[in-house]
């Protein structure tokens, strides 16, 4: 079988793995990413919409651009960034230090790295209602795909189960493609998302009922509607219930990180809710209880592409440092006072907590550089 | 309406009353600039600051943290709607008392398609998206070119405090 074996292997091609395979190429360190999709960008690509953030994390412009600036970098270290897409990393062998990945269906293939920076993401939750598995239910992920990468309408009229960021945005981004949002149906007492998100669609005519779930899926080989009951403080379903006419139901709620590399190859996970699941401890390198492996983005934490990308550079630029060439001196300390700034939010203090719990001082045993 | 509603309807996205991060310009000021002065209602402390780079008289203030709701000098602001463009929550808006006796001329971004064109008769949305009324649309600008579009509608100065988004009849 064939075995390739780059300096620092990157997992996943998003926000968080192009900008740490910039940062470790730019230290001069080799680097190979590996991408599941056909494209580089992650979930980058799918957003149409402007980011917020500051300008040094280009606040104001819109998601698929922001894979293009980093594309553009990444091309800019052509001759120490090789690049593998449409291939799986699919496995983690801690007797041989080895993963396996799969390119397309067909060529199998083992990678061995001196260091792994894990960027795989997040994957989304779902909720059980009766129906669910009738043909209309989609993931926000699988909605987003189709309509902004695939150009495909994936109904007609929704109904959008959660008003975080994600169902708020992606209410707005399938209006922006014609598909009437018949409402959003949110269980806690507010909007999870931000504020101004919300008005935006508000003011375009789509009810945001807070304290509501939906109850089931109606239909008999595909989705005709779906019955949405109101809900009581404990989230139970008291009512009053309403049938709501659609043929889409798009579920928004929530992500958690994708994380089983970091756990087969043994680096010390810790369930923390203000993460959103199951993560790796790390120390302000992002590097993990396994001296090879580093994590950032939404993998080490659910959280926003600007802080994917600062996470991405800390690691990047460690793990270059690890292997032995030279990085300016300061300048882990400076990102980590951008990723500050970004966390002082409303939304940004619940990370800080979660970010508590993980963070290390040091790792025992583990020599000072 | 109760308090309790009143809060559920702040809490789904529809701005209930001036707050911090969403207060109205002095209306004796605001009557006399030509060209209008910027609305701003972002009231939630969010990491954010394109209105504020984006500015090029400094009407929009410096925030000192990042996560600030935005504070505005109207007294510098020219109405150019640089920022209506390049805000990301679509949470800026100016709206120009000068245009005539009766009207103001509302300047909404807009990232919809049909595009309205001059001379279209739009209806006048709320907070809610109700319909309060009807404009006519003056002029369709792309101020930074990056596909947010600003729509300049004229319709009655009553609608001043609640006409915030169009419907484009088609
Ligand atoms: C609708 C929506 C709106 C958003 N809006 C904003 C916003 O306005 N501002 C903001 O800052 N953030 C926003 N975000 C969040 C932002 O997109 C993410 O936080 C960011 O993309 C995370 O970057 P990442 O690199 O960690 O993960 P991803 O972008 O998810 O990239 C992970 C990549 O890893 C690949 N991968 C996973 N497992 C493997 C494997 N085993 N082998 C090979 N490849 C693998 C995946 O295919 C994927 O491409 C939004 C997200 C969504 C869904
Ligand atoms: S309208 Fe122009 S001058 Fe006024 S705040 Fe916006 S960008 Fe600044
Ligand atoms: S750019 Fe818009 S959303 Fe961001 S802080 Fe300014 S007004 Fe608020």
């Amino acid at each position: 079988m064939k075995k390739i074996a780059p300096e620092i292997l990157v997992i996943g091609g998003g926000a968080a793995g192009l900008s740490a395979a910039a940062e470790a190429a730019s230290a001069g360190a080799k680097v190979l990413v590996v991408e599941s999709d056909l494209r580089l960008g992650g979930q980058l690509i799918k957003q149409t919409h402007k980011f917020f953030g500051s300008k040094d994390e280009y606040a104001g412009t819109r998601g698929y651009k922001i894979a293009d600036i980093l594309l553009n970098e990444i091309d800019s270290f052509k001759d120490s960034v090789s690049i593998l897409q449409n291939t799986t990393v699919t496995g983690y062998y801690t007797e041989d230090d080895t993963f396996t990945a799969m390119r397309g269906e067909e060529e199998v293939f083992q990678i061995k790295p001196q260091k792994t920076i894990v960027a795989t993401g997040a994957q989304e939750r779902l909720i059980p209602f009766p129906n669910n598995d009738l043909p209309g239910v989609y993931g926000a992920g699988a909605v987003q795909t189709l309509m902004n990468v695939y150009g495909v309408l994936p109904g007609k009229r929704v109904l959008m189960v959660g008003a975080g960021n994600i169902g708020l945005i992606v209410s707005y981004q399938l209006m922006q493609a014609g598909v009437e949002v018949a409402a959003i149906v949110e269980a806690g007492p507010r909007i999870g998302g931000y504020w101004v998100h919300a008005a935006k669609i508000r003011r375009m005519g789509v009810p945001i009922l807070l304290r509501h779930s939906i109850k089931k899926a109606l239909g008999e080989d595909v989705i005709t509607g779906a019955v949405i009951t109101g809900l009581n403080e404990k989230f139970e379903q008291v009512g009053p219930e309403e049938e709501i006419e659609c043929d889409l139901i798009c579920i928004a709620v929530g992500l958690s990180p994708t994380t089983e590399l970091l756990s087969q190859a043994g680096c010390k996970m810790m369930y923390v809710p203000q993460l959103c699941g199951n993560v790796a401890q790390r120390d302000r390198t992002m590097r993990t209880s396994n001296p090879a492996f580093y994590t950032a983005g939404d993998a080490s934490g659910i959280e926003e592409a600007s802080a994917a990308m600062v996470e991405g550079r800390i690691a990047g630029l460690s793990a270059a440092a690890a292997l032995g060439y030279p990085t300016e001196h300061g300048k882990i300390d400076e990102y980590w006072s951008r990723l500050e700034s970004l966390r002082m939010g409303e939304a940004g203090a619940r990370i800080c907590q979660g970010i508590e719990c993980v963070l290390v001082k040091g790792w025992e045993g583990a020599s000072h550089e | 309406m109760s308090d309790k509603n009143m809060d559920m309807l702040f809490n789904s996205g529809v701005l209930t009353g001036e707050r911090e991060g969403a207060i109205l310009p002095p209306r004796e000021l605001w009557e006399k600039k030509k060209g209008g002065v910027v609305i701003i209602e972002c009231p939630q402390r969010i990491p954010c600051n394109p209105c504020h780079t984006s500015c090029p008289t400094g009407a929009i203030l410096p925030f000192e943290d990042i996560n600030n709701t935005p504070k505005v000098n109207w007294e510098k602001c020219t109405g150019c709607t640089l920022c209506v463009s390049a805000c990301p929550g679509l949470a800026c808006f100016v709206i120009d008392l000068t245009f005539s006796e009766e009207n103001a001329l509302y300047k909404l971004p807009y990232e919809m398609l049909p595009l309205p064109v001059k001379g279209q008769k739009v209806q006048c949305l709320d907070r809610e998206g109700k319909s309060v009324g009807e404009g006519t649309v003056e002029n369709v600008t792309q101020p930074r070119k990056d596909r947010t579009h600003v729509v300049h509608v004229s319709a009655p100065k009553s609608l001043v405090t609640i006409f915030r988004s169009i419907r484009v009849v088609k």
